[in-house]
Order: C-alpha cells, then sequence, then structure tokens
C-alpha cells in the first residue's frame, strides 16, 4: 500500500488491454465475471464489518476484561491467528454441520473471514490504544472520568486515527483471502475464473483479467482508506 | 483548629526497593498556597500525583478536608479505596500536567466541557457557559474553538487550567507546569495562577521549578530531599535563612542556574 | 458421536506424512522468498526510475492479488507458454514470489534504517556500491529485520494449505481426501488446524527469543559476550 497506486494501476490496465483485445470472446464472459465480482464484494464488505466488530470486542476484553473473558479473547486471537485461514474455512463448513450447525457457504464465508481478520484487527486495535500517550489516560483521571468515559471519549477517538492504515491493509488481505471461498463452492470471481477455464480454456486472458480486477478492488480499498486517512487526520486529531 | 484541606499521615511510597517517599507528613489549611520545591528524584512530583490518586500509596493515609482519599470505611476499619470510592472523592482534586495533557481532538471548549457534561451531569447550556467564563478568565476568550495543536504552549496550558477549574475543586495540583514551556511563555501562565489565588478560595499545591515565583506566591515552601520534607517553612526563611545545608546548596545551585 | 479417538490414531501418521510435504513447501517457498525479497528490495531503490518503479509495480501488484490466483496463474498459465511445473514446484514457486513481495518491504525498511552517513562514509573510504553494500550496509541492515521476516515465514506457513487446491498432497489435502473416505471431517481438519496453531505458536516463542536477544545484542554491537 506504500506506492502511489494510480501508476501502478495505469501500467496494469495497460496489460489488462492487451489481454482483452487479444480475447475475441471476451464479452460474453462479463456477466458471469462481474456476477463473480460482485460476490467477491458481498463477502469482503460482510467480512470487513464482521472483523472490525469482532477486533473491538476482543481488544478491549483482552485489555480491559475480567479474567475469564480476557482468557477467552487471548483464546480467540491465538487460535485464529495462528492457523491458517483456509482451515478455519474448512472447519467451519465441513465440520460445523456434523454439530448439527447447518449454515449456507456464503455466511460460513463471512463468518470465518471475518473472524480471521477480525482477530489480527484486534491487535491493531490493541496496538493503537496502546500508542496513546499516557498522559491522556492521567487527564481523564484527574478529571474524574470513569475509565469507560475515557476509553470511549478520549482514548478511542484518538486510537482510531492510527487504526486506519493497517486496518486498509488488513482490508485488502480479507479482500484476497476472499479467493479462498472458491474452495467451498461459492461461485466468486476464483471460482468463476476456474469454472470458465475450464469450459473455454482461455487461461491466460480468463487469469489475467481476474487478476486486474483483484487489483482494482485493492486499489479501490486504497484509495478509500487513504482518503479517510487524511480526512480523519484533518477532522478528528490535529496533531499534538 | 479547623480541619485540614489536605491531610499526609506517614505515607509511604516505594518502587520495589527504592522507596520514593519516606513517611510523609504533611498538612495544608484550606486556602493555603504550598510551594514544594527540590531536587529532580525527591519525590516532590510523586506527592501531587498521589494526591490525584495517579499513584497508589504503599503505607499511611491520605485525608481531604478530613474525608479518606486512599482509604474507606469499611465496618469502622480503613481498607483501601476501590474504584467507586475514588470516583466520589476525587472530584475534590484538580490537576494541571506539565505537559499539558489536552485533548488533541477536541477545541478548547470541547476540552473544557467534556467532564462537566459526563461527570458532573451538566447539561451542554451549562457547561458551555462555564467553560466559556473560565476560557475568558485565563485570557483565551477569542481561541475558544482553536484545537490544541493550533495554540502555543502558554495557551495549551491556560486552557488545561480552565479545564480544571471547570470540575470546581477544591484543591488544585499544579505539576512543574511551566517547566514545558518556552521562557517567553511561562510569565502568561503565572500570571493566571497568581489571579487564580487572589480570585478563588482554592487550596494549591505547586511542584515548581520556578523559585521567584515560589517565593513571592506561597504562603509556605517544603524543600523536598531523598523522600523526605528536609525543610519547611514561610518563603522568605526558606529562602533568606535556609537552615539545613542542603537547602542553601540546592538554593545557590539553582540560582547559579538563573 | 463428535470425536472418535480411533479414527485419531489411525489417520494420524498418514498426516505426519504429509506435514512434511507442508514444511517442505514452508522451507523452499521461504528460502525463495528471502532471496527474491532482497532482489526486489535492492531494485527498488535503484536510481534508474524505470527499475525501481518496475520493482515497486511488481511488488503492489503481488501483494495485492491473492495468493491462490497466482497459484493458478503459475500452475495452469505457464503450460501455454511450454512451461509444464508440477503443482509442488508451482505452488512453492507462488508462495515464494507472493512472501517475496512482503519480504522486499522488510527489506527496504531495515536497508532505509541504515544511517546515510555510512553510505558517506564509505564513499569517504573509496569503497565500490558492491562491497559498500556486501560489508557495510547488508550486515547492518538484515540483523534487525530477522524478526519481522521470522513472521513472514509463519504467515507463508499458514498459507501452504492453499497448495490443496492445485492437489498438493499436503497437509490440507490430505485431511479432505481422508474425509471424503470415511465422510468424518470432524478429526482431519480439526488435527490439521491444531498442528497449524501448535506450530505457530512455538515459532512466534521462538522470534520472540530472537527479537530479545537481537535487542540486547544490536544495542552494544561488538560488546562483551
Amino acid at each position: 500500500m506504500q506506492l502511489r497506486p494510480l501508476a501502478v494501476c495505469a501500467i496494469v490496465f495497460f496489460t489488462a488491454g492487451l489481454a482483452v483485445s487479444s480475447f475475441a470472446g471476451f464479452r460474453e464472459f462479463i456477466p458471469g465475471l462481474l456476477q463473480g465480482a460482485a460476490v467477491t464484494i458481498q463477502i469482503t464488505v460482510g467480512g470487513c464489518i464482521l472483523a472490525m466488530v469482532m477486533a473491538l470486542i476482543a481488544a478491549m476484553a483482552k485489555m480491559y476484561g475480567p479474567l475469564p473473558l480476557r482468557w477467552l479473547a487471548v483464546a480467540y486471537i491465538e487460535v485464529f491467528r495462528g492457523t491458517s485461514a483456509l482451515v478455519q474455512l474448512f472447519w467451519l463448513f465441513f465440520v460445523l454441520p456434523h454439530f448439527g450447525i447447518l449454515l449456507d457457504p456464503l455466511t460460513v464465508a463471512i463468518t470465518a473471514l471475518g473472524l480471521n481478520v477480525g482477530a489480527y484487527g484486534a491487535e491493531v486495535v490493541r496496538g493503537a490504544v496502546n500508542a496513546v500517550p499516557r498522559g491522556q489516560w492521567e487527564a481523564s483521571v484527574a478529571l474524574n472520568m470513569p475509565r469507560a468515559l475515557s476509553l470511549r471519549r478520549i482514548i478511542l477517538p484518538q486510537a482510531f486515527v492510527a487504526m486506519i492504515p493497517p486496518w486498509g491493509n488488513l482490508f485488502i488481505e480479507l479482500l484476497k483471502a476472499t479467493a479462498l471461498v472458491s474452495l467451498i463452492t461459492i461461485s466468486d470471481l476464483t471460482f468463476k475464473a476456474q469454472q470458465m477455464n475450464q469450459t473455454t480454456f482461455r487461461t491466460v486472458e480468463i487469469f489475467t483479467i481476474v487478476l486486474v480486477v483483484y487489483l482494482a478492488l485493492s486499489v479501490l480499498i486504497t484509495v478509500g482508506t487513504r482518503t479517510l486517512e487524511t480526512f480523519a487526520a484533518r477532522g478528528i486529531a490535529r496533531g499534538r | 483548629m479547623t480541619t485540614p484541606m489536605v491531610k499526609f499521615d506517614n505515607v509511604t511510597k516505594s518502587y520495589g526497593t527504592l522507596t520514593v517517599l519516606d513517611s510523609l507528613n504533611l498538612e495544608i489549611a484550606p486556602n493555603e498556597k504550598v510551594a514544594i520545591i527540590g531536587p529532580s528524584g525527591s519525590g516532590k512530583t510523586t506527592v501531587l500525583r498521589m494526591l490525584m490518586t495517579l499513584e497508589r500509596i504503599n503505607d499511611g493515609v491520605i485525608y481531604v478536608d478530613g474525608d479518606p482519599l486512599t482509604h474507606m470505611q469499611k465496618n469502622g476499619k480503613l481498607v483501601p479505596a476501590d474504584e467507586r470510592y475514588l470516583r466520589k472523592v476525587r472530584g475534590n482534586i484538580g490537576m494541571v500536567f506539565q505537559h499539558f495533557n489536552l485533548f488533541p481532538h477536541m477545541s478548547a471548549m470541547k476540552n473544557c466541557m467534556e467532564a462537566p457534561i459526563h461527570v458532573l451531569g451538566l447539561s451542554k447550556k451549562e457547561a458551555a457557559e462555564r467553560a466559556a467564563e473560565l476560557l475568558d478568565m485565563v485570557g483565551l476568550g477569542d481561541k475558544k474553538d482553536q484545537y490544541p495543536s493550533q495554540l502555543s504552549g502558554g495557551q495549551q496550558q491556560r486552557v488545561a487550567i480552565a479545564r480544571a477549574l471547570a470540575m470546581r475543586p477544591k484543591v488544585m495540583l499544579f505539576d512543574e507546569v511551566t517547566s514545558a514551556l518556552d521562557p517567553e511563555l511561562v510569565g502568561e501562565v503565572l500570571n493566571v495562577i497568581r489571579k487564580l489565588g487572589t480570585e478563588h478560595n482554592l487550596t494549591m499545591l505547586m511542584v515548581t521549578h520556578q523559585m521567584g515565583f515560589a517565593r513571592e506566591f506561597a504562603d509556605r515552601v517544603c524543600f523536598f530531599y531523598g523522600g523526605k520534607i528536609a525543610e519547611a517553612g514561610k518563603p522568605d526563611e526558606i529562602f533568606n535563612e535556609p537552615k539545613e545545608e542542603r537547602t542553601r546548596q540546592f538554593l545557590s545551585a539553582v540560582l547559579e542556574a538563573n | 458421536m463428535f470425536w472418535d479417538w480411533n479414527y485419531v490414531w489411525e489417520i494420524t501418521p498418514t498426516l505426519l506424512r504429509a506435514s512434511v510435504v507442508t514444511i517442505q513447501a514452508t522451507l523452499l517457498g521461504f528460502a525463495l522468498a528471502a532471496v527474491l525479497g532482497l532482489v526486489l528490495a535492492i531494485l527498488r531503490m535503484s536510481k534508474t526510475g524505470w527499475i525501481s518503479v518496475t520493482a515497486a509495480g511488481f511488488v503492489e501488484f503481488i501483494r495485492s492479488t491473492p495468493v491462490l490466483i497466482q497459484i493458478f496463474f503459475i500452475f495452469f498459465v505457464f503450460p501455454e507458454f511450454g512451461v509444464v511445473l508440477p503443482a509442488m514446484t508451482a505452488g512453492v514457486i507462488a508462495l515464494g514470489l507472493h512472501y517475496g513481495s512482503y519480504c522486499s518491504e522488510v527489506y527496504r525498511a531495515g536497508l532505509e534504517n541504515v544511517p546515510r552517513g555510512q553510505w558517506e562514509a564509505s564513499t569517504a573510504l573509496n569503497l565500490s556500491p558492491y562491497i559498500t553494500f556486501r560489508d557495510i550496509i547488508i550486515p547492518q541492515a538484515i540483523p534487525p529485520v530477522v524478526p519481522a521476516l521470522g513472521n513472514y515465514l509463519v504467515a507463508l506457513f499458514k498459507e501452504t494449505p492453499l497448495l490443496s487446491a492445485i492437489a498438493v498432497l499436503e497437509l490440507m489435502q490430505t485431511a479432505k481426501i481422508l474425509g471424503s473416505q470415511s465422510f468424518r471431517y470432524v478429526e482431519p481438519i480439526t488435527l490439521v488446524g491444531g498442528f497449524f496453531l501448535v506450530m505457530s505458536l512455538i515459532a512466534a516463542a521462538f522470534i520472540r527469543q530472537v527479537e530479545t536477544y537481537l535487542n540486547r545484542t544490536l544495542r552494544n554491537p561488538g560488546g562483551a559476550r
């Protein structure tokens, strides 16, 4: 996420243009790819929301929760960071039904990816909260604010600004991880690509185009978080 | 004799084997202004931080306005205070920090309104009136909507004073409030404190390196050395005829530096 | 019954054999990533505009797209150009490429953290750029970033189950086959998860050790040992 993404974009879209122009019957595949992209976006957005919620809850529980809750949070974070996203996805997909829990694949996908990225996000939240200077807590104590209030009104708003860039990276990781859901029969972009590859054998063109679509979505996320970052830096915290 | 506003009763504070304050006994009368001076590491800032409950004490009891601050009554016995009790008694005390610790994401007004609204339960309107009045008092009536980063150090520290006053404390603590300021900004902050001393009924404790100000402003000066009060008395006594050798050494070293 | 210990004992040897493939893929992939990362980082610092921009664009591109697609790309697309690779090789290359891009950012941070004065002193001693890099810059740039590289080693390790998508017989693929044979997925997949968890926790603890060791020695370079 470090580079002027637009420059890269230009280079790659040029390559993509070449690929597309050599791919005569491309038009008839556009609807299929668009459907796939829509599913990918849906899972990404759903996963992001779940990840942010889980990250906040887990971080707060780990930092300020009573002991059993703290252990639970630590267990959640370690287990989901310590095992692969694919293992988690398969576990929810193949194992949960054995316990009588039947979820449709899309729910499984959003849950698995959201929980996975949420575990990484919890450490992002924790790091950002810890990075707020101690003096801010002390000033809150001196004003006799209860802990929850200082956390909500003083600490988190400042931590939020520091969280945006790492969250941008996590969102991109999540977008990339959505490719895994093709392995549990969800017809996302990757699944559609596989499918078309098997029917048309236009392997080079299909995979190039799909790569470009993922790249475009990543760039979209990057541009989004950058915008939010400058906005937040200007609007919420004006430096100190 | 009236009840002291603040009373340290045999208070000890240590970190591991390092004793920062060694059985401190100190009584401060209502409306009294006390300056605490001494070399760094003498435990003087710790006195304020304990009183603000930012540090737990290891032994002894601190009383504020007759009530124990660090402890609470339980079945006729004093036990260490819990958070709920602390929140009840902490409201008597306000503190201004060396590094201001203003909330960077809030304007000067909002900094002064946050705690009155959410802790004291004031309405927005009341809190705004109070904040405006106090910002006027510290001479920042025209900077109300500025954010901390848009203010000079001296202005930030004056906002911090207004923010603390908005909670209507009985005791105000000033922890080296001019140490982080450029020399030309020190005066404006000291003027505000001076004004507070004459216009308000406030007990004040200040840790300071401004010997001139301590001498002119304080009713009593305490010289800390090695976790103890080495010497205490009226400013004139301490500065003109210090009894202790250590005090003399410290004062001459400070004067030489100036 | 949710959990059958007999079945667990039955499949453990098979899974252990498969874990060897997983570890092989991890080590080979990371070896590639470590070398490729350094090359990319150096190219990216090149003073020739188009080299650094191309390297940067490549890194960004790889980092912005899914590894799975990259695996497919190498496995399915390369044969179109006459390069037929066994699944394992294709998978290792894809993982190495992907994590090489991540590693290049780590190396870059390390290289940029070497003070400018080191370059200037080397110039003053009339050392060639190559010698400066090899003897002065790299030895200072790499040790501090070893923990960060270690984290990517663990991350790459956790991505190896993706190779199951091109039928490499690593842990995940083996577990899936076992599951489809016995219609019992609970044990194999849970065991695989447990294996990854234990290995990751051990690796994380090891990296922390390395980190404290480095913190101690780097702050006191050449000091008493």
